[in-house]
């Protein structure tokens, strides 16, 4: 088969959201829409201590008196926030049961993602904290993360059993008035992960939440907290995907990392959230505020495979506080058919003799817009900061878009920074050659992708690498390259 | 093995060939020559099954089974093989991956299950040192940063791996420096069997006096102007193409 515009258009059409089922799990759902009362009753549900409860009302104090950004290079038709349920918990849920007491409907659902707990559990060595429609349905391995002192449990949890660590972190990074979608975040946050690392620890098993928009018409709002203490390490994976839904659902969440001197803190994605039919009609949007804070001697990577989502508006930043710190971002941003990604990262040099380095893939098909955005900044005394950026994208057909849009604020004289970027497309004649070798040009594509991908492929750990390249491939042959 | 008849095609209404015959049987080598623009790297695509060239009349026949329905991946299954000219660049896709891949696509096609990784690398191993090549070179991304002669090394070393019954190599001499070029001839030499054909298709003498041909051909003009055996190169090295071109004038 030659490679012409209008078959490969025709194979990229085929692929339909292959996760779009939904489980039929009886629910407890707000009312819509949101006003002071909501946020309380949220609260209370929860049944949080006041201080929470006063902490999510002055969010929504923010929240009201702001406007949604514009500035990203997106369009899409702005959710009407009086119509969206601010809260879904599966009714079934306990937090004492144990995984054997889970919902089988729930188990049978994480099966068709191909996420089976058990066999997590029992194989790869991977906790898992699973967030579905806002509540934490099943935590594992505790016992032995306990052990160590290490603390992972849903955030709901911490504020009530470790309250002194989640008052003084919470907010520290992403402030509640940081922007529009945090606020709101902080005002509705139903749940989300929270992880605990003592000093000198080093987390023996990589955590992971998978996180999923369930119940039609409710927005996600979960709070990520992940605190490495000094000289700690952990390696925190975070997975999503939801089931395919007409109107466009929302999600907004906040991620907060904190890594005291000399820790470090490996954060990777991936991102698979419903995109959106191939008309563009349907799909998540996903605004999310993701920062880590950066002490002496601490690093922070973070490693995102986004393939999903109609519109992304999303860029996981470091603020390099501490001398000698250390901000990576990885990136791979996929967009097919209508969907709009405007993603990259800030890094914030603060410290001497910081460093960031910063690789973001961008790959775009069918009507898509895929975007850039990045900033690197360099404070005044931020003495022989360094900073590398590498941004590269790759384009199939002739109707989608790839954008940059690098903003470089130096104010050091001794920073050395470093731009590169590059353009490319899948040509008709990388795709003859690999027929011609007896490839098919779907696996062609996505073996140009995944060589295109490298880079940030090898930086994810083992199994979530192969699961990423899954992804890829979904996305973009018969949907996925 | 494979019979061409009648063939004619061309590209954006462009007529390039314009009624080839030619039969090429199992255990032989051909050799292809003729002057720029007179239509053999054409024949090569058509042959492999690239779409940007339409066959408007006649047909290829490989091992008796018509190909003209058949889509270029599966005539690589089926074992055509084609040393491209200029080989493109697959960034950040290894020689290896590529290989792996390449080799599990078509066992899969032939309902076998993926070369279990101890053969593949015995494979590898074997055919690495036909073509002398460096175990380092292996790992780097294919044809990127490649010299032109590690370009071409890299596409009979792929033939090597693939075992093809048919192989075309279009100026697979072109951007060779001598060394080279025995190497890469000898290495096709050795590949050479009862059951394989050879098809090189060049400008220059100087590959056949490596890889000897039992039948050499002259396209000129989209069409086969002379048949004849090895001497014919060495006629046409000594009198250059105008010769002929005047000769079929006549």
């Amino acid at each position: 088969m030659a490679y012409t515009e209008e078959e490969l258009k025709k194979e990229l059409e085929t692929k339909e959201y292959e996760y779009g089922f939904y489980t039929d799990i009886e629910s407890e759902t707000f009312p819509n829409g949101l006003n002071e009362e909501i946020v309380i009753a949220i609260s209370k549900k929860k049944g949080e201590p006041e201080w929470m409860t006063l902490w999510r009302l002055e969010a929504f104090k923010y929240w009201k008196e702001m406007e949604e950004p514009e500035w990203a290079n997106v369009h899409y038709q702005k959710p009407d926030f009086q119509a969206i349920s601010y809260y879904s918990a599966p009714k079934k849920a306990d937090p004492n049961k144990t995984l054997d007491d889970v919902d089988p409907e729930l188990l049978e659902m994480y099966k068709k993602l191909g996420i089976s707990v058990d066999e997590q559990k029992k194989l790869q060595n991977v906790a898992v904290d699973i967030v579905m429609d806002s509540v934490s349905v099943a935590t594992t391995f505790k016992k032995t993360l306990a052990e160590k002192g290490i603390i992972f449990c849903s955030i709901s949890e911490a504020i009530k059993d470790h309250p002194e660590l989640v008052k003084k972190y919470i907010g520290s990074v992403v402030p509640k008035k940081d922007n529009f979608y945090a606020a709101l975040n902080s005002a509705v946050f139903s749940d989300g992960s929270f992880c605990y690392i003592p000093k000198g620890v080093r987390c023996p098993m990589e955590l992971s939440t998978y996180f999923r928009i369930n119940q039609a018409g409710t927005g996600q709002f979960e709070r990520t907290l992940v605190i490495a203490d000094e000289e700690s390490y952990v390696s925190y994976l975070e997975g999503c995907t939801a089931p395919s839904r007409d109107e466009n659902q929302l999600h907004a969440a906040v991620v907060e990392l904190i890594a005291l001197d000399g820790a470090e803190i490996k954060y990777s994605t991936v991102q698979n959230w419903f995109p959106g039919g191939k008309d563009g009609k349907g799909g998540v949007f996903n605004f999310v505020t993701k920062r880590a804070m950066v002490e002496k001697n601490a690093k922070v990577s973070w490693t995102q495979v986004e393939t999903g989502s109609a519109v992304t508006w999303k860029y996981p930043s470091c603020i390099l506080k501490g001398d000698n710190s250390i901000g990576e971002f990885y990136s791979i941003a996929v967009t097919n058919n209508y969907q709009q990604a405007d993603t990259g990262t800030k890094m914030v040099h603060i410290g001497k003799n910081t460093k960031s380095t910063i690789i973001s893939k961008g790959i775009s098909a069918g009507k898509s817009q895929n975007s850039y955005r990045g900033l690197v900044q360099v404070n005044s005394r931020a003495e022989g900061a360094r900073n590398f950026s590498q941004c590269d994208s790759l384009l199939m057909g002739n109707e989608c878009g790839a954008h940059t849009f690098p903003y470089i604020e130096a104010k050091n004289k001794s920073a050395m920074i470093e731009h590169e970027a590059t353009t490319s497309k899948i040509g008709e004649d990388q795709i003859f050659y690999c027929n011609q070798r007896g490839i098919d040009t779907e696996k062609a594509i996505a073996l140009i992708v995944n060589g295109f991908s490298k880079e940030v492929l090898n930086k994810l750990p083992m199994e979530f690498a192969v699961e990423a390249q899954k992804l890829l491939e979904i996305s973009l042959e018969g949907s996925v390259g | 093995m494979l019979k061409i008849k009648d063939l004619h095609a061309s590209v954006e209404d462009k007529e390039i060939l314009k009624g080839i015959n030619l039969e090429v049987k199992a255990g032989e080598v051909h050799a292809i020559m003729g002057p720029n623009g007179s239509g053999k790297s054409t024949l090569a695509s058509v042959i492999a099954g690239n779409e940007n060239f339409e066959v408007t009349q006649g047909s290829i026949e490989l091992s008796g089974e018509d190909l003209e329905e058949v889509s270029p991946e599966e005539r690589a299954h089926k074992g055509v093989f084609l040393s491209f000219q200029y080989p493109v660049e697959i960034p950040g896709v290894s020689v290896t991956n590529f290989m792996k891949t390449a080799i599990n696509e078509s066992r899969k096609a032939k309902g076998l299950e993926d070369m279990p990784a101890k053969d593949m690398l015995k494979l590898i191993r074997e055919k690495s040192e036909l073509l002398e090549i460096d175990r380092k070179f292996l790992s780097r991304s294919l044809n990127e940063g490649f010299s032109g002669g590690e370009k071409k090394r890299n596409e009979i070393f792929q033939m090597a791996m693939l075992e093809p019954k048919v192989a075309i190599l279009d100026e697979t001499d072109s951007g060779l420096d001598i060394d080279a070029l025995r190497i890469v001839a000898s290495g096709v030499n050795k590949l050479k069997s009862k059951d394989n054909a050879v098809i090189l298709i060049t400008h220059y003498q100087r590959l056949l006096e490596y890889i000897v041909p039992d039948y050499v051909h002259v396209l000129h003009n989209g069409k086969i102007v002379k048949s004849g055996g090895k001497e014919l190169a060495l006629e046409l090295e000594e009198k250059g193409y105008d010769w002929l071109k005047q000769e079929t004038a006549v």
